[in-house]
């Protein structure tokens, strides 16, 4: 998983690789940002964007706030056109196939590239079981073995054998890191080729972020994972990839570097990303 | 934890929080300055009777104690004091009179109340004969019926317009909200007008229930469409994209997740749409015209309803048509609650066990 080539190099200024075969594993979807610039109004919140997501990696994003990763991970499967006045340029590709495409339809997109929230967020009126099957419902997919399905996302999530003999109790009286275990468990049902994730743990206790960083772990092997976090340490634990952001005052946010997890955190190309992992700023 | 050291009784609660009660330990100054302030508003303001010496005492009351609390606690705290007080009476002086008003009805109705009025009619009772003799069955009929139709008529298409003005933000969601807004505004003589000339006069249908609960549904909607709107505005934003970022169409969304964590909300504007209308009387006489028979046929000819029964009986100069109309009134009063108390009840029983 680390020796792949277009990764590596530092993008702002390298010619982005062609996508190799091994890009497209069954593991999960290959996604690459061309250029995403991003608008809320008139004001740009992120220009010029340009990452690989690799399949079946996990990849973090990490900067200050407002230096636009939530924005720019919101632009990664079509959620940040839900804002009124959004706007958006440049291409996201799922394994070669641009998602903006004219007649692209958002929520086919969206079923691919599933997200998770920073605030766990069940459907309250929902059972723990009907939460877990509620995307295949309201996407309209048929489900085969409901129970079967429902074991294999819960346990996928690290979730079942906590909530197995109550299915039916109401998804609301978890605790808040079950909770947010059972949005993943909820996402991966419609069986995404991307997990998308806004500061995930940001809301949690430590003892819960550390089984939704397992989870992580354990699900990437079949879905990419895109987690934006304020957390160096947790973007140091859990991705293969980092991605430093920054927004000078007044300007839109950038992208710094992008590189392998390790390089970037020992050996950063950009004295502005030393600073920020060291704890200089931000 | 049962079986081991006897838990200690628990200690009395102390009393925490403000309360009015505060101004009672300071009585002398109370009583000073209160009797000053009485003086001095008997003597300057044109007031008198026991109107008049209740308002004087309730200035001079808020004056007095907010001049008490100034002086040992600053002017913070004292204008917060003032602000409570003022804040209480205006809880007070809407309670009062509704309290006022429906003591008033079951007192003058409660002796027309009779098994009668709830199984005969109006059809075979002379001017003269005693209020126990005859009934409004024809009435409470007419009004279950109308209602129910004007509720039927209203509530799908308050609940689709309020999806629409809180889910859209287009040109055609402002639009549509400026003419519901409007349309709320409608003298309810004038959607009872709308009805006569377009539906009873127009198509020759005449006066019948279905009538008047198309003049009450006009009535109706924008109650209806505008108080579903805020609560489906209520629903956290979370819920809906995370519906939709698990990539479900925005009609499955508002179906299967917006509308149910709404539920108990959009029951409530339902009902308040039914208390705005089953009262109307205006929009009946033109309408439904009135009968002193039944008339279970909603679709075809004169019905009776209550608010027209009340009226009609109180018109009356004598004393016992008059006291079948206060007996209307309270059953309707009594009707619209058992709705009310329904619809909470089958709202609550809906979430049973969730949440």
């Amino acid at each position: 998983m680390t020796d792949i080539p277009s990764a590596d190099v530092h993008i702002e200024t390298a010619v982005l690789a062609p996508p190799g075969p091994k890009l497209f594993s069954p593991g999960g979807g290959f996604l690459r940002a061309v250029a995403v610039t991003a608008w809320f109004g008139r004001h740009c919140i992120v220009a010029g964007v340009d990452m690989d997501m690799p399949a079946g990696s996990v990849t973090s994003i990490i900067g200050p706030s407002g230096c636009g990763k939530s924005t720019f991970l919101r632009t990664l499967n079509r959620m940040h056109e839900l804002t009124p006045s959004a706007a958006m340029a440049g291409e996201v590709h799922l394994d070669g196939v641009d998602i903006y495409a004219p007649g692209s339809r958002p929520s086919l997109m969206r079923l691919r590239i599933g997200m998770v929230f920073q605030k766990p967020n069940p459907f309250p009126t929902m059972s723990i079981g009907e939460n877990v099957l509620s995307g295949l419902k309201l996407a309209g997919i048929p489900c085969g073995d409901k129970a079967a399905m429902t074991e294999r996302c819960l346990t996928r999530a690290g979730l079942w054998n906590e909530v197995k003999d109550r299915l039916n109790a109401p998804a609301g009286a978890l605790s808040g890191g079950q909770q947010q275990r059972l949005c993943i468990a909820r996402s991966l049902a419609v069986s995404p080729r991307v997990l998308l994730m806004d500061e995930p743990c940001s809301a949690l206790d430590p003892s819960s972020t550390m089984r939704i960083e397992e989870t992580i772990r354990e699900i990437s092997a079949q879905v990419t994972v895109v987690i934006v976090t304020h957390n160096m340490q947790q973007a140091a634990r859990v991705s293969d990839y980092t991605a430093f952001f920054l927004a000078d005052k007044g300007e839109p946010g950038r992208i710094v570097e992008v590189g392998p997890t390790s390089e970037l955190f020992n050996a950063p190309n950009d004295p502005r990303t030393e600073d920020y992992i060291h704890g200089r700023f931000g | 934890m049962a079986g081991t050291v006897p838990a200690p009784a628990p200690p009395a609660a102390r009393k925490v929080g403000p309360s009015v009660g505060d101004a009672v330990e300071r009585p002398l100054t109370i009583a000073a300055v209160v009797g000053a302030a009485m003086a001095l508003l008997f003597a300057v303001t044109p007031l008198s009777g026991l109107v008049g010496w209740a308002l004087c005492t309730y200035v001079g009351f808020v004056l007095a104690d907010a001049f008490d609390c100034y002086r040992t606690d600053g002017s913070v705290l004292a204008k917060d004091r003032v602000a409570t007080i003022l804040v209480a009476t205006a809880g007070l002086c809407t309670v009062v009179p509704l309290v006022l008003i429906v003591a008033y009805v079951v007192g003058k109705g409660l002796p027309g109340i009779t098994t009668s009025f709830f199984t005969d009619t109006l059809e075979k009772v002379g001017p003269t004969d005693p209020a126990t003799v005859g009934g409004a069955r024809h009435a409470i009929i007419g009004t279950i019926e109308q209602v129910g139709l004007a509720t039927a008529l209203a509530t799908p298409l308050g609940l689709l317009t309020a999806v629409h003005l809180a889910q859209s933000r287009g040109r055609l969601a402002r639009v549509t909200r400026v003419l519901v807004d409007a349309m709320s505004g409608i003298p309810s003589v004038v959607a009872g007008l709308f009805i006569y000339t377009m539906w009873v006069v127009r198509f020759h249908e005449g006066f019948s229930g279905l009538a008047a609960a198309m003049s009450l549904s006009v009535l109706m909607l924008p109650t209806v469409a505008r108080t579903a709107e805020e609560v489906i505005k209520l629903v956290p934003g979370g819920l809906r994209e995370s519906s939709l970022a698990l990539g479900a169409p925005e009609w499955r969304t508002t179906l299967r997740i917006i509308l149910p964590a709404a539920r108990s909300g959009l029951v409530t504007a339902t009902v308040l749409g039914v208390s705005r209308i089953a009262g109307e009387t205006a929009p009946l006489l033109m309408t439904a015209f009135g009968s002193d028979s039944v008339n279970a046929n909603p679709w075809h000819g004169a019905q009776s309803a209550l608010p027209l029964f009340a009226f009609q009986r109180v018109r009356n100069a004598i004393p016992t048509q008059i006291a079948r109309g206060w007996a209307g009134a309270l059953v309707l009063i009594v009707l619209v609650l058992v709705l009310f108390t329904l619809a909470r009840v089958v709202a609550a029983r809906g979430r049973k066990g969730l949440r």
